[in-house]
């Protein structure tokens, strides 16, 4: 054990004189601010005219000068693809929670004929880009009469999030002890009520982790609303912000200003729920 | 009230049968400990009277009433588990009041409840507690707390001290057998550490392999074990099982003799298998007396007695208890004397007692 440690302390250079620690947290920090730039940047230049931006890209902008927010906010349609964008990915994440979460719970838990192979179909949604299916499912939803309506939209991302759901899900749920549930049943709770009352509570970090694993991508998805929706008050924020990139000339500021906006609430809901997420990759790793 | 009826109860798990047919009756305000090596199927049995399992085959019958098909909130049993399974996200209160909301029983009532097993278990002060700011052994209490919110005809106890640490075990152990006497129901018990069976049980169930071996009072299984496996599971250390050859009233040992016993049970002739704990044996330095042939390999000194442990001609190793003053050298040879009514007789083939 001495030895050990007489050996490490003789160590020259780098790793000798800051440590281990040391060298992780220059890596932590480099990677702090290649992460970070890009936000700063845009939301820097969501305060600088166009003129400005091109000038001086990386220099503190006035923030005072909100004129590209107050103009994102009265002379752009923003708040309608705000609501739009809320409203298909809440509802998107609503639906493959309840559902991913249900599935995930009957395949982890009860035995019967058919559930492993249900459980590779789902895994195989994994590896399938829906992307490549996107005639088919234009003829699809042409034929639904789905087409520039939200639930063309919601059908595909719930769709998208599900595999990676029941595969999160199911590998939490069978961490927990089923004595529990027994416990439950000898308590007197129906199979819905058990759901409910114990599971629920402690597969939330899991649900946090599936959330936010299919929250980001639906929130930013640009590809299905540019197919499915025409009608300008069905747009996206992804879809809608791109109205300010012209041809001939782009209004940089008002689109960053867009941006800006647009990313803001899912910061937001992240730092909220950090501490749960971070929970929930760590738990099941220490029992 | 509890009279459970168990009627060539069966249990199958796919295509491999893990109780081959359980009949057994247990009475009113009975402590029953079913006990049996790990794999024995005591804790399936345990969770097919529960009803968390179904039974494949038989009737199991409580109050005369056929349970088979009645779910486990509905039998009038409580359970607690091995590892407690409390749940995790509420606190103390809460897991109790739980079952008893679930119950349907009006608010009072299930404060009246709580607040009454709370007093019995001593759990007032830990009501507000999470599961995971609790020791073992309060952890235990309020498993079996939520299991008396319910009043339980008839509770069930699956490996309750496993979790616990030697010291509170005995503790623990202690508080069962009282609680039992003041809840008035019937306990079923499972465990798998005789000396647990042997200390709590009205009655002990030995099962084996999916079967039971014996039913009785501690006192019946450690004097008149029915088998050889019953004998050498009960009692600490265990029995020691000697393979001798029967000649009128000698018993050969080979390579180590003959014992001469008086009054055997069975035929004159012929193979058959001496059972003998360790306090009815008796080491003898001198060659001449009526003991087999043995060497000493080593001596547990337990304060109170000692066990020497010897290998006899045969090479069979038994433990022998003599006094704490007694000392024997390794490798010393030695004589071991047998006690006639310490002395039990088995068939060789069928492992089964053979009565005198």
């Amino acid at each position: 054990m001495s030895a050990a440690v007489e050996h490490y302390g003789d160590r020259r250079g780098l790793l000798g004189t800051l440590g281990r620690d040391g060298l992780i947290q220059i890596i932590l920090i480099a990677n702090t601010v290649i992460m970070l730039a890009p936000i700063v940047i845009m939301v820097f230049a969501a305060f600088k005219t166009s003129a400005q931006i091109y000038q001086h890209p990386f220099a503190l902008p006035d923030f005072t000068h909100v004129e590209n927010i107050v103009k994102i906010w009265t002379e752009t349609n923003f708040l309608r693809y705000l609501l739009n964008s809320v409203f298909v990915t809440g509802t998107s994440i609503t639906l493959v929670l309840a559902l991913g979460t249900m599935a995930a719970y009957a395949i982890a838990r009860y035995e019967f004929w058919g559930a492993g192979f249900i459980l590779m179909f789902f895994l195989a949604g994994l590896t399938l880009p829906l992307k490549l299916a996107i005639i088919p499912l234009f003829i699809l939803m042409r034929d639904l009469g789905a087409l520039n309506t939200p639930f063309s939209l919601i059908l595909v991302y719930v769709a998208m999030g599900l595999p990676t759901t029941v595969f999160i899900m199911t590998g939490f749920i069978r961490t927990l002890p089923s004595e529990l549930e027994d416990a439950a049943r000898m308590d007197g709770a129906s199979e819905a009520r058990i759901m409910w009352s114990i599971m629920l509570p402690l597969v939330r970090p899991a649900m946090v982790i599936a959330g936010i694993q299919n929250l980001v991508p639906i929130w930013n998805d640009f590809f299905f609303p540019l197919i499915f929706i025409q009608n300008d008050n069905l747009k996206t924020l992804p879809q809608g912000l791109t109205t300010f990139m012209g041809e001939y000339n782009s209004n940089w500021g008002v689109l960053f200003a867009g941006l800006t906006l647009s990313a803001a609430p899912i910061v937001l809901l992240y730092i909220i729920l950090s501490r749960q997420f971070i929970n929930g990759m760590t738990s099941g790793a220490v029992k | 009230m509890a009279q459970l009826s168990l009627r060539g109860i069966k249990k199958r798990f796919r295509n491999v049968e893990v109780l081959h047919g359980i009949d057994l009756d247990i009475g009113d305000r009975e402590f029953v400990v079913f006990v049996g090596p790990s794999g024995c199927g005591k804790s399936t049995l345990l969770r097919l009277i529960a009803g968390l399992d179904p039974i494949s085959d038989g009737e199991f019958q409580l109050n005369g009433r056929t349970m088979n098909a009645v779910p486990p909130s509905r039998r009038g049993i409580a359970m607690v588990f091995q590892s407690y399974a409390l749940y995790p996200h509420m606190d103390v209160y809460e897991n109790m009041a739980f079952g008893a909301r679930l119950m349907g029983l009006d608010k009072a009532e299930v404060e009246a409840r709580i607040a009454e097993a709370a007093r019995m278990l001593r759990l007032e002060p830990l009501l507000k507690r999470k599961p995971r700011e609790l020791s073992g052994g309060q952890r235990q209490r309020v498993a079996i707390g939520r299991a008396l919110v319910r009043k339980p005809q008839v509770l069930l106890l699956d490996e309750p001290l496993s979790n616990l640490d030697a010291a509170l075990r005995s503790d623990v152990r202690l508080e069962i057998a009282k609680l039992h006497r003041d809840i008035g129901g019937t306990t079923i018990y499972v465990t798998h550490d005789q000396v647990e069976a042997m200390t709590l049980a009205d009655r002990i169930v030995v099962m084996n392999l999916g079967r039971i071996e014996q039913v009785g009072s501690p006192r019946d299984l450690y004097q008149t074990p029915a088998n050889t496996f019953v004998a050498t599971f009960i009692g600490s250390p265990r029995m020691a099982l000697l393979e001798v050859e029967r000649e009128g009233d000698a018993l050969a040992l080979p390579g180590a003799g003959s014992v001469t016993l008086p009054r055997l049970p069975g035929p004159e002739h012929g193979r058959l298998t001496l059972g003998v704990r360790p306090d009815a044996m008796r080491l003898r330095r001198d060659a001449s007396a009526n003991g087999y042939a043995a060497t000493v390999i080593y001596t547990e000194y337990l304060g109170d007695n000692a066990y020497v442990y010897a290998r006899l001609g045969d090479g069979t190793l038994v433990s022998v208890r003599t006094g704490p003053d007694e000392s024997y050298e390794p490798d010393t040879p030695v004589h071991v004397e047998i006690a006639l009514e310490g002395a039990h007789f088995f068939s060789r083939e069928t492992g089964q007692r053979l009565s005198a």
